[in-house]
C-alpha cells in the first residue's frame, strides 16, 4: 500500500493520519501557511526583504516606464550589474548540485538527509537568475516572445534560447524533486524511488549543463576577444562549485543559529573539502588565461589590461579585481586550514570572501571588461547606476525571500515528521 | 503526542483564515489578525512599487501587444499594422508620414565600397544617416561611426572617433564603419528570437515590434554596427522624415535595437543610400553585386580590397579600398 506507483492515488488512497491536508495544492497552501509562522525576529527578516524587494521592483517599474536610459549602460558597454548578477546565480544555481553528487552518486548518508537544502537555493537561484534576465530586456512586455510555440524562438542557433530552456528546465526538475520528497515526508510516507531519483540523475547532468551554456552565451562570440576563450566554460563550473557549497554552508550555519537545526558534521565538511579542489582548479585556469594573455600581448590582451592595469587614463574595474583577487586568495587560504573543517569564524569568513571574491570575478570582471574596449577599441567606462543597485539588490532580497520560505516549509515537515515519530533528528 | 500536534496545527491554519487557508475554520486568534492586517500593507506597497508599469497599457495598445512575427504577417496584417503606426506617429511626433514595404528586388545583392584614400572624415555620411533615418535628436545618433587612424597603423586601438578639430588631419587617414551586412551575421544567430534576419538582398534587418530587447545582439556584432533605444526617440515635428520604411527608417519604439539597412526604402527603389548621396568626396561606392558592371564590382576587380576583421569569418559584403 505505501509503495504506489502514482502520487495522486498513493495520496488518495493510504490512511495514515499525519495530517488532515490530502491533496497536493491542500499541501502548499498548508506549507504557505506554516511557512509564514514565526517569532518577532523571523517577522522583521521578512519585512526587512519585502521592503527592499519592492524597492527594486519600484526602481524596475521605473525604468521600464523611462527607459533603460536610467541605467548607466550605453551602446559601449551594452551589459552592466543584471547580466554581471546573472551570471553569478547561475554558478549558485549550479554549484547546488555538489550535494547532490556525494548524497545520491556516492550514497554519502548524512548528505542525502541535508541535500534538500542544496536543492531548494538552486530554486531560489534560478527564480534570481530569470529576474535578471528580465530586469534587463528593454522589452519585458514582449516577454512571450520567448516562449516556445506561442512566441519564436532562434533554436537551435541562438545561446539565449538555450539558456532560457535549460534554466526553465532545471527549476522545474527541482521544483518537483522537492515537491515530491516534501509531500511525502509530510504525508508520511516512503517518496517512492521511480518518482523522483531519476529526477535526480537528470539535475546533475542539467546542473552541469546551465553553466556551460551560460559560458557559451559569451564564450561563441567571436567579436568579443576577452570571452572567446575555451576556458570559461570550465572555469565558470570550477567557481559555481566553490560559490554554490560555500552558500550553503553559510545557509545551514544560519539556520542552525535562528531555528536550532544542527545539521551533522559530515555534510559540511564534504563540501569544504570539495571546495578546497574546486578552488585550486579556478585559481589555476585563472593563472593559465593571465598568463596567456599577457605573456602573448597585443590586442588580443586589451581588455585584461585595462581590468587588472587600466588603459589609457581609465582605471573604472582596477579596484574591483584586484578585490576579487585578494578575496579569493584569503579565502582559498582559509579554507585550507585545518580550523575550516571545524564550525567557525574562519570557515565562515572562508566562505564569504569566496563568495564576494568569485561575485565580482564572474560578474564585473567578466562582463564589463568583455566591453572594454569596444568592438572597434573605444573606451567608455561603466559602473552601475543607482536603479541598477536597487534593482539588483531587490532581485537578491526576493530570492532570500524565498530561501527563507522554502526552508521555513521543510523545517516544519522535518520536525512534524519526526514528532510524528520517525528518526530524522532536528529540533525546534 | 500526535494528535496535539495535530491540533496545533490546525489551529494555525485556521488561524492564518481567509482567502489563504479556506480548509480549516478555526477561530481567528491575534496573529491572524497582525498576518491579514501584514499582507493587506504589504499588497498596498506592491501595488504602489508597480505603479510605473502602467504606462505599459497606455502605451501598448492589444494590437501591439498581440502582433505576430513580421514574416508571420499578410499583406492585410501589414496594412492595418502601417496605419496604426502612422497614426501613433501622427499623434505622439505630429508628423504625417507613409510607412511602406519595400521587399529586396529579385535577384539584387548590395554591396558597399568605402574609398580610404578619399575619405577625409568630414562626417557629413553621419549628418545624412542621422537626418534620413529619424534618429534620436537628443544624441547625435548615427549607423555610422567615422574612425581617424594614425597612418602607419591599422591598428584601431590607435584610432579615434571623438575627434573635433579639421579635418583632414595630415598624418592621419579616416575609415568610416557601418553595419558590414555579414553574409555569415554573428547578430542573426545570437538573436534569441529571430527578431533580426538577412534577407535576400543581403541586408540585415530588424523587426522593431518584435524584439525584446536583451542586447545580445549588440555583444555579438564585432563592428559596433547595433544601437538600442536607452529612450523614446525625440524628433521635432518639422524633422521627422516623412518617407519611412517598415524594416528601415520608421521612428523606433523605445527598448529595442536598430541598426543600419543601407537606406532600403531608397535602395530597393533605385536610389542610392543617404550616406552616399551625402558625402562630399566621392569615397562611397554602393552598388549589385550581381550586376558585373556595377561600380562595386568595378572596384571589387580593379582595386586592392580588404574588409574588417576577416579572421572572425563574418563574410562582410562592405569592402574598404585604396586607390592606385
Amino acid at each position: 500500500m505505501q509503495k504506489m506507483s502514482s502520487a495522486a492515488t498513493t495520496a488518495e488512497t493510504t490512511n495514515d493520519a499525519l495530517h488532515a491536508v490530502r491533496s497536493y495544492p491542500g499541501f502548499l497552501l498548508w506549507g504557505l501557511g506554516q511557512a509564514t509562522n514565526g517569532g518577532l525576529g523571523f517577522y522583521v527578516w521578512m519585512f526587512m526583504l519585502t521592503a527592499i524587494s519592492l524597492v527594486g521592483a519600484n526602481a524596475w517599474a521605473n525604468q521600464v516606464a523611462d527607459g533603460m536610459i536610467v541605467t548607466n549602460m550605453t551602446d559601449h558597454v551594452s551589459w552592466g550589474l543584471y547580466i554581471a548578477n546573472f551570471t553569478f546565480c547561475v554558478g549558485l544555481a549550479a554549484g547546488g548540485v555538489m550535494m547532490v553528487i556525494p548524497a545520491y552518486l556516492y550514497d554519502d548518508e548524512e548528505m542525502h538527509k541535508v541535500v534538500i537544502v542544496g536543492e531548494v537555493v538552486a530554486i531560489a537561484a534560478i527564480v534570481m537568475c530569470t529576474l535578471s534576465v528580465l530586469v534587463d530586456l528593454g522589452r519585458p512586455d514582449r516577454f512571450w516572445h520567448l516562449i516556445p510555440v506561442i512566441g519564436r524562438v532562434n533554436w537551435p542557433v541562438s545561446m539565449l534560447t538555450w539558456d532560457v530552456i535549460v534554466l526553465n528546465g532545471y527549476l522545474l526538475i527541482n521544483l518537483h524533486i522537492v515537491g515530491y520528497l516534501l509531500y511525502m515526508r509530510y504525508l508520511g510516507r516512503k517518496p517512492n524511488p521511480a518518482w523522483y531519483v531519476p529526477f535526480v540523475f537528470l539535475s546533475i547532468i542539467w546542473a552541469i549543463s546551465i553553466h556551460t551554456v551560460t559560458a557559451f552565451l559569451y564564450c561563441g562570440l567571436g567579436g568579443r576577444p576577452f570571452w572567446n576563450t575555451a576556458l570559461l566554460a570550465p572555469r565558470f563550473l570550477a567557481s559555481a562549485f566553490v560559490s554554490g557549497p560555500a552558500f550553503i554552508i553559510l545557509v545551514m550555519r544560519i539556520l542552525r543559529m535562528t531555528t536550532g537545526y544542527a545539521a551533522p558534521p559530515g555534510p559540511a565538511r564534504t563540501l569544504i573539502q570539495i571546495i578546497r579542489v574546486a578552488m585550486s582548479i579556478n585559481l589555476i585556469m585563472l593563472a593559465s588565461e593571465l598568463f596567456t594573455l599577457f605573456y602573448t600581448g597585443g590586442a588580443h590582451a586589451a581588455s585584461a589590461r585595462y581590468l587588472f592595469f587600466g588603459s589609457h587614463g581609465h582605471y573604472g574595474l582596477v579596484p574591483w579585481i584586484w578585490t576579487a583577487i585578494a578575496c579569493n586568495l584569503v579565502g582559498t587560504a582559509l579554507f585550507f586550514m585545518p580550523e575550516a573543517l571545524e564550525r567557525g569564524r574562519v570557515r565562515i569568513a572562508a566562505c564569504v570572501l569566496c563568495i564576494v571574491g568569485i561575485w565580482i570575478e564572474k560578474g564585473m570582471g567578466l562582463i564589463i571588461p568583455g566591453f572594454i574596449p569596444s568592438t572597434l577599441h573605444e573606451i567608455v567606462e561603466y559602473s552601475p547606476s543607482l536603479t541598477e543597485w536597487k534593482v539588483t539588490a531587490g532581485i537578491w532580497a526576493f530570492g532570500i525571500l524565498l530561501l527563507t520560505v522554502f526552508l521555513k516549509l521543510i523545517a516544519t515537515v522535518f520536525t512534524a515528521e519526526m514528532i510524528a515519530g520517525s528518526a530524522l533528528p532536528a529540533s525546534d | 503526542m500526535i494528535a496535539d500536534n495535530n491540533t496545533a496545527d490546525q489551529q494555525q491554519n485556521g488561524g492564518k483564515g481567509e482567502p489563504l487557508l479556506p480548509i480549516l475554520d478555526q477561530p481567528s486568534t491575534r496573529r491572524t489578525a497582525l498576518k491579514v492586517a501584514g499582507a493587506a500593507l504589504g499588497l498596498a506597497a506592491f501595488g504602489k512599487a508597480f505603479s510605473p508599469l502602467m504606462v505599459i497599457p497606455e502605451n501598448v495598445s492589444v494590437d501591439e501587444f498581440l502582433q505576430q512575427h513580421y514574416k508571420e504577417l499578410t499583406d492585410e496584417d501589414k496594412k492595418k499594422v502601417f496605419a496604426r503606426l502612422e497614426a501613433e506617429t501622427r499623434e505622439d511626433y505630429g508628423a504625417d508620414v507613409t510607412i511602406s514595404d519595400p521587399r529586396p528586388i529579385p535577384g539584387v545583392r548590395f554591396g558597399y565600397g568605402i574609398n580610404v584614400s578619399k575619405c577625409n572624415g568630414n562626417g557629413k555620411c553621419m549628418e545624412a544617416c542621422n537626418k534620413e533615418n529619424n534618429h534620436h535628436r537628443g544624441v547625435d545618433q548615427s549607423y555610422i561611426r567615422v574612425l581617424e587612424m594614425s597612418k602607419g597603423s591599422m591598428d584601431m586601438e590607435q584610432g579615434s572617433t571623438t575627434y573635433d578639430h579639421t579635418v583632414p588631419q595630415e598624418d592621419k587617414f579616416y575609415m568610416p564603419v557601418q553595419c558590414q551586412q555579414c553574409d555569415n551575421p554573428p547578430c542573426v544567430s545570437a538573436c534569441p528570437i529571430e527578431a533580426t534576419w538577412q534577407e535576400d538582398d543581403g541586408i540585415v534587418v530588424v523587426d522593431y515590434n518584435w524584439c525584446i530587447g536583451c542586447r545580445y545582439c549588440e555583444a555579438a556584432c564585432p563592428y559596433h554596427a547595433r544601437r538600442f533605444n536607452w529612450e523614446l526617440p525625440e524628433i521635432p515635428a518639422d524633422e521627422v522624415n516623412p518617407e519611412q520604411g517598415y524594416l528601415s527608417n520608421r521612428i523606433r519604439p523605445q527598448g529595442v535595437m536598430e541598426k543600419c539597412h543601407f537606406c532600403l526604402h531608397r535602395t530597393r527603389e533605385g536610389r542610392a543610400p543617404a550616406c552616399q548621396e551625402a558625402c562630399p568626396t566621392g569615397a562611397r561606392v554602393f552598388g549589385d553585386l550581381n550586376d558585373p558592371d556595377s561600380d562595386i564590382n568595378y572596384v571589387l576587380k580593379n582595386k586592392r580590397v580588404f574588409v574588417l576583421k576577416e579572421e572572425l569569418g563574418t563574410k562582410p559584403n562592405f569592402f574598404y579600398f585604396f586607390d592606385s
